[in-house]
């Protein structure tokens, strides 16, 4: 029998966590909301979810004491999945609010360059730039989910992270990886069967780890 | 290249879905959760649940509605119906809603799209504006289901709206709701000329040809239909077909997964 990981998904505030909750269970894993530093203890991954601002995301983090257990969690490259804010909140800072955020990456947040329309929402297209497992069985230029006006762009010497892109009159990275750490600007809880696939994946990242 | 989206709509009153002609005369038609996952497995690209019951003491039902949906379509829903504060809409999107749409409530008071942009981010705030053609050519804001007159012009309030920080724009003709005459392309091109950020055109989809219709006369970047989904007289993969062949990016209707 597959063992259920546990998997830890931040909540730092209001936000729907109901879809990712269901979208990691249906794939086999337990899944625990924390809401402190604490409640990482025990943890086999933690996701950081969330859609909106960076600045006040950062101040919920820190007055939960979030802060420090994840950048020790990812220090240790234990295995972690960003989602959407939760991706851009690795980067050094945000021009959307000027919020400095976790430094684990090197670059910005900045506001999508050349959007025919914004926020972006809407499925679009992955454009794998190399192999990774995250995306075993999902076919390359696959559609997922996104809602947001915001990217991550990585610093030239952090683009080798890049894992794909995505084209929104321009392209802009849509998933990252680095060790144990995966990001991915799209909403996989909410991307349907291949949405699910890439949680699959990740869950048996983490059984791997 | 981003899809151009197709949403069914489900109109619920009192935890069922519901369809009425022009905003009256209403008809039930299932189970809220059941027919959304059987839209998410037949490629629906989003859901929108509006609320038309909308009473106080309806709320709980209509949170453990959205939730169980939520738990079932792996799509993403957008609630409206009856929100008036910030702290209603983050109940909602606790309960598993992506997306809020606000009508009335932000008529009578705008600065709601301000706070709750400001609390949830733009992109989580849809401000739903019901529109009738006037003889001056023009189109009227509609509040309360249909039934009050505002004297505000539709196009000037979709401007405003984004400004103060709607990231999308639900734009129904209520001239068109119901009665399956086409989409009310002249006022979607008004307003999707005039706005940035994406446009939801509902109200009055008979057909395939309706849908290529929005998109391609009213600049529409998402297309919202009720009752031709709901009584099974078009499928969504027959309107996406017609769509691609039109020549518009779509998103392929997925394999179910067993």
């Amino acid at each position: 029998m597959t063992t259920r990981p546990r998997i830890a998904v931040v909540d730092y505030g209001a936000g729907n966590l109901v879809s990712i909750d269901q979208a990691l269970t249906t794939v086999g894993a337990d899944v625990a909301l924390v809401r402190d530093g604490e409640a990482l203890r025990g943890a086999d991954a933690v996701i950081v979810p969330g859609v909106g601002a960076a600045e006040p995301a950062m101040v919920r983090l820190k007055s939960r004491g979030l802060i420090d257990p994840i950048h020790a969690w990812l220090a240790a490259d234990r295995p972690f999945l960003g989602i959407c804010l939760g991706l851009q909140l690795l980067f050094d800072g945000s021009d959307e609010d000027g919020a400095i955020t976790l430094g684990v990456v090197p670059g910005r947040t900045v506001q999508i360059e050349h959007a025919p329309s914004l926020p972006h929402i809407g499925w679009n297209q992955v454009e794998r730039t190399r192999a990774h497992p995250l995306f075993e069985g999902i076919a390359d230029g696959a559609d997922f989910y996104f809602v947001h006006s915001y990217v991550g762009v990585p610093d030239a010497v952090a683009s080798g992270v890049i894992l794909a892109t995505t084209d929104h009159g321009g392209p802009f990275a849509s998933a990252l990886a680095r060790g144990s750490l995966v990001g991915v600007q799209f909403h996989p809880e909410r991307s349907g069967p291949d949405g699910l696939r890439l949680l699959a994946n990740f869950v048996n990242l983490v059984r791997a780890a | 290249m981003l899809r151009r989206r197709v949403i069914p709509c489900l109109d619920v009153a009192d935890g069922r879905v519901v369809k009425g002609t022009r905003f009256v005369d209403l008809v039930d038609e299932g189970d809220p959760p059941e027919l959304a996952e059987r839209y998410a497995n037949e490629g629906a690209d989003e859901l929108v649940f509006l609320d038309i019951s909308a009473a106080p003491e309806r709320r709980g039902t209509l949170l453990e509605i959205v939730e169980r949906t939520a738990r079932r379509a792996f799509i993403p829903l957008t609630v409206g119906g009856g929100v008036r504060s910030v702290s209603e809409m983050g109940a909602v999107l606790r309960a598993g809603a992506d997306k809020v749409s606000l009508n009335s409530a932000a008529v009578a008071d705008p600065n709601l799209i301000v706070r709750c942009a400001a609390r949830f981010g733009r992109q989580a705030v849809v401000v739903a504006i019901d529109a009738r053609a006037r003889a001056t050519g023009d189109w009227e804001v509609i509040v309360k289901g249909g039934r009050e007159a505002t004297g505000l012009d539709a196009v000037t309030w979709a401007i405003r709206a984004v400004d103060l920080g709607a990231g999308e724009l639900l734009v129904t003709s209520i001239d068109r709701d119901g009665t399956g005459s086409g989409f009310d392309t002249d006022l979607l091109r008004a307003i999707t000329s005039r706005v940035r950020v994406p446009v939801i055109a509902s109200g009055g989809a008979a057909g395939p040809d309706d849908f290529v219709a929005a998109v391609r006369d009213g600049g529409a970047d998402a297309v919202l239909a009720a009752s031709i989904f709901h009584r099974r007289i078009h499928a969504i993969a027959d309107v996406k077909a017609t769509m691609a062949a039109a020549g518009l990016p779509i998103r392929l209707v997925p394999q179910v997964v067993a």
